[in-house]
């Protein structure tokens, strides 16, 4: 039916016309800008859900537009855009409100927020884009709509991060389409469906399909902050909190592993990536950052780049599992890490922008005993990274179970030694934060303190962390409930016949 | 007249001129007459292509006097889009003028010289209009000259309206090297009339056969052409003379002008001789154009003045153009890269217009183009940023704009004819490219904090819609793609009929 379609057009324009109109907006219009952003996050999540609901059932969303021989916009909807426009659109809904509470007062929010909206509208179309063309356009389209809010501040070395993140981005864009359009000359043009090219080209074209694999890595591997080509987001840091968590879990880096997933699953298709003998290309590259990432977290004093480095560590399990793809358990662990590691590091974004906020504490040497003051942002703290390092019950003890068993099952000890590593690594940077957070006591007076009645912060800032906590806990504890990100993850892989 | 009527192809070239010789009669509201014939333009461009769709290409002799006596015009794909090309970009131009100049009346200083501007501006717009037009529509080259002849004298004429003596010695320099360049064209004319006896296009497709006499002239007309079309290393007057002119003349010189030649180039390279060129000849385009591309580029990126930086962006998107060339004749990529020359020429076309507009009013509302001092103009003129932020993206070529199209085109066919280097060239350009646009774009949407930079003044939406939609327009370029397309296949499917049919 024709409005199945539709749906998917609907979703994109539930944020893409709230977001045109408050670029129109005059400044000072506070509420109404407030309430269209939060009615068009509402909306879109309504839809979201009709759609996955719709997914679940066997319906077939989908909607085209060809422009030339060979290139054709397509949305579609498959239960990994679903896993994916699920995380952005829940998550943006909790930035939206936290970033409402955070720049209050501040100038240019229309920009700010408008660009926010655009920016959610392209990283949702990611998600849905169906071919790898549809992919490619919304994947650059996402750093130009990036771009402004990382420079949103205006000072010299916002615009320095921002200037860093088009070079790499935009370089990594120019491979990137490079690589697409040699592909479409081999291949013909590229679907994401789980069956990948066809096996015969596997031995006419062989040389050149395994350097469109290099070229597409390292394309989408900028934004998912793979070493060598991370060296943006650690600077990207200085942009607000709200724009950082949208770096971070919502949107960017989570676009560059969406497209790993997608390259790797649907593009070449597992058979074609072991014929192509990829995979341990693939397992050394995302090694080389989870290790190379935990160590430059642990040298970091500002906690904000602590954790940007955290992150090039951690959205490389999502690679990581992706390479271990002759196991289902192992794609299972690195599918639901997309999820899982999204919502630890917003919350950690979260806190530490409560920090800077209330306190005017950016570094980690000012911390000690601020677990005192603000009890509840430290505890969601204390729960994202905890998750980090893989505690249970918490959601990232489930992503790295089921990696250590697909390694496991496959006699990798090698990978696992690199697991093993990598938590020791994340709680050797973690575990002294929140031993001085909440142990130590406090020695000298806060950098800015800003006093708020009755909670230790702004209401609106405090309450987005304390619920993406609580999912930490809660979908880490239900893993295997009947709705779990994990629950959909096999229901994902039962596409790919695994 | 019914709507099927053959006389609707001379509509584009007589009411422009008509309007053009009424401006000169009228002293006041030449605005309205301007406008009047941008519609009216638009329009009978629109007929015609009503017209296409339904019979295909045709003919028109004027008066009814055949080829060898007569003047005929001629209405094929590329003639379609180029016409809509001047008309689209034309209303916007004529729109935008009106904001600029009625801006700068009501300022205090100067008003009868900028009134004075404004009397000249629309009759000579008017004609370069009709010269466009009539040279699109063409079907022999020695109109071909006459009619670039025109569209010279009312260029040049147009480049010196700004009367600052950097403007005039510009544009003077600008009229000899295009003289210069009609002169060479019409010698190679002169030598292929010699040769066959016919003027005609369509004849002469059919009797040109290699050899020395043709080698000469399609040398002396490629290189008349090239010089006006400032392709590398011809391309030392265009700077200059783009980027002291008035900003509406900029618009019209950079989007529209230079098109007129390039136009003539390719349809005497890929249509009329095709089968005389030699690969070495396409591949020594190709390098041009690569020439064009980095050092237009790298000049760009060295300027230190906006108008100045859009017109080397100028020269260096012109060098894509000719990037086609080694890619036409070859392989199958041969479709794609006709298709590629059209959408680079229409994308650039309208973002290269808005572009100029934008700095235009950039300019006027600053008083300046210094790029260092431009940070936070977004703050007062939020639509002028935007349109020029959005003409960037096409000129960066990235989705999806038309010059993504182009470039995805050019790509493609440059991988299947296995001659990568060419997308090594393609993929640089857009690199060095998106280092000029982000240049101009993070200032003017950087706002610092506390103090205001600009003091702006009340201005009509003339002054900044018109750029706007022309960038939205190049931008949407891409998600239209199939329409051009469709114009353009249209017409080789016929004339593949005709020529299947024993011509």
């Amino acid at each position: 039916m024709i409005w199945q379609g539709w749906l998917l057009v609907f979703i994109l324009l539930s944020s893409f016309l709230p977001g045109i109109i408050i670029f129109a907006l005059p400044e000072e219009k506070y509420r109404l800008r407030t309430s269209l952003n939060l009615f068009g996050a509402g909306i879109k999540l309504v839809f979201i859900l009709i759609m996955n609901i719709g997914i679940y059932y066997g319906y077939n969303y989908e909607i085209r537009l060809p422009l030339i021989q060979g290139v054709e916009l397509l949305l579609n909807a498959d239960p990994l855009s679903a896993l994916f426009a699920t995380l952005s659109s829940v998550l943006w809904l909790l930035t939206t409100i936290y970033a409402v509470g955070y720049l209050e007062d501040s100038p240019n929010r229309s920009h700010f927020f408008g660009y926010f909206s655009l920016c959610v509208t392209v990283t949702i179309a990611i998600a849905l884009a169906g071919n790898l063309v549809t992919f490619l356009l919304f994947y650059e389209m996402l750093t130009l709509a990036t771009y402004p809010l990382i420079i949103h501040r205006g000072t010299p070395q916002a615009l320095r991060a921002g200037r860093n993140y088009l070079i790499y981005t935009l370089g990594g864009g120019a491979v990137f389409l490079f690589a697409v359009v040699w592909l479409q000359t081999i291949t013909g043009p590229a679907y994401f469906s789980a069956a990948g090219f066809s096996p015969l080209l596997v031995e006419t074209h062989r040389t050149a399909l395994v350097s469109i694999f290099i070229l597409l890595l390292m394309g989408v591997g900028v934004k998912a902050a793979l070493v060598p080509l991370h060296g943006w987001l650690p600077q990207a840091m200085v942009a607000p909190a709200p724009v950082s968590a949208l770096l971070h879990a919502v949107a960017v880096v989570k676009a560059g592993a969406f497209g790993i997933v997608r390259i790797v699953l649907d593009v070449y298709g597992i058979d074609n990536m072991s014929r192509l003998n990829l995979f341990p290309l693939l397992t050394v590259a995302s090694s080389v950052t989870i290790i190379w990432g935990s160590i430059r977290a642990l040298q970091q004093d500002n906690l904000k780049r602590l954790l940007a480095f955290s992150t090039v560590s951690q959205v490389s399990y999502i690679a990581l599992g992706m390479s271990l793809a002759d196991q289902p358990l192992a794609v299972i662990g690195g599918l639901v890490h997309l999820v899982h590691q999204g919502l630890m590091k917003i919350t950690l974004f979260f806190c530490a922008g409560n920090l800077a906020e209330t306190l005017g504490i950016h570094r980690i040497s000012e911390m000690k005993g601020v677990a005192r003051r603000m009890p509840l942002t430290m505890a969601a703290f204390s729960i994202g990274a905890l998750g980090m390092i893989g505690i249970p019950p918490t959601v990232g003890f489930v992503s790295k179970w089921y990696m250590g068993l697909g390694a496991l099952a496959m006699d990798n000890w090698w990978v696992l030694a690199i697991l093993a590593g990598s938590s020791l690594l994340n709680a050797c940077y973690f575990l002294p934060i929140l031993t001085s957070a909440w142990f130590a006591k406090q020695e000298r007076p806060w950098p800015e303190e800003r006093r708020f009645n009755r909670f230790e912060t702004r209401l609106m800032l405090l309450v987005p962390p304390v619920i993406t906590a609580i999912i930490v806990i809660v979908a880490g504890a239900v893993a295997n409930a009947q709705i779990s990100p994990l629950a959909w993850v096999r229901f994902i892989l039962r596409e790919y016949g695994l | 007249m019914s709507f099927d009527s053959p006389t609707w192809i001379v509509c584009p070239i007589i009411l422009p001129l008509i309007a053009g010789l009424l401006c000169f009669l009228f002293r006041k509201n030449t605005f309205f007459i301007a406008l009047f014939a941008s519609l009216a333009n638009l329009l009978s461009v629109a007929i015609l292509l009503w017209q296409f769709l339904l019979l295909g290409p045709m003919r028109y002799s004027m008066g009814g006097w055949q080829a060898p006596l007569g003047i005929s015009l001629r209405m094929h794909g590329p003639t379609i889009l180029m016409l809509l090309m001047t008309a689209v970009s034309g209303l916007g131009i004529t729109l935008y003028a009106r904001g600029y100049f009625s801006f700068r009346i009501a300022a205090p200083k100067r008003v009868g010289r900028h009134e004075r501007q404004e009397r000249f501006f629309w009759p000579l717009w008017l004609l370069l209009m009709t010269a466009l037009n009539a040279l699109f529509l063409s079907a022999d080259i020695f109109n071909l000259y006459v009619t670039l002849e025109l569209v010279t004298v009312s260029a040049a004429a147009l480049a010196a309206l700004s009367g600052k003596p950097a403007s005039q010695i510009a544009a003077f320099r600008y009229l000899l090297v295009s003289l210069l360049g009609s002169l060479s064209y019409l010698l190679g004319v002169v030598f292929v009339y010699k040769t066959y006896g016919v003027l005609d296009l369509q004849m002469l497709r059919q009797v040109a056969s290699p050899g020395p006499g043709l080698q000469a002239a399609l040398a002396l007309m490629t290189l008349g052409l090239l010089l006006k079309t400032a392709l590398f290393p011809l391309h030392f007057w265009l700077p200059p003379a783009h980027a002291n002119a008035l900003a509406p003349v900029s618009a019209i010189l950079s989007g529209l002008v230079v098109k007129g030649s390039f136009y003539i180039l390719f349809v005497l390279w890929f249509d009329i001789f095709a089968s005389s060129i030699s690969q070495n000849a396409l591949n020594l385009m190709g390098v041009l154009g690569t020439g064009a591309i980095i050092w237009g580029s790298v000049q760009a990126i060295r300027q230190q003045r906006l108008k100045l930086l859009v017109a080397y962006s100028t020269i260096s998107q012109l060098g894509y153009l000719f990037i086609a060339f080694p890619l036409a004749l070859r392989g199958d990529g041969g479709q794609g890269a006709w298709a590629a020359v059209a959408f680079m020429v229409l994308a650039h076309a309208f973002a290269k217009s808005a572009m100029f507009m934008a700095a235009g009013t950039i300019f006027l509302h600053m008083g300046h183009d210094r790029i260092k001092d431009l940070t936070g103009v977004r703050k007062c003129l939020p639509l002028t940023s935007f349109a020029y932020a959005i003409a960037g993206v096409n000129l960066m070529g990235l989705p999806p704009s038309g010059g993504f199209i182009a470039k995805w085109l050019l790509l493609s066919s440059s991988l299947t004819s296995s001659q990568w280097w060419w997308s090594v060239v393609i993929m640089t350009g857009s690199l060095l490219a998106s280092i000029y646009v982000f240049r101009v774009v993070s200032r003017l949407f950087v706002i610092p904090a506390g103090k205001s930079i600009c003091a702006c003044r009340p201005h009509s939406p003339l002054l900044e819609w018109p750029a706007l939609v022309l960038a939205m327009i190049a931008l949407l370029l891409g998600l239209i793609a199939p329409y051009p397309l469709l114009i353009l296949e249209t017409d080789t499917l016929v004339s593949c009929l005709l020529l299947g049919g024993g011509l």
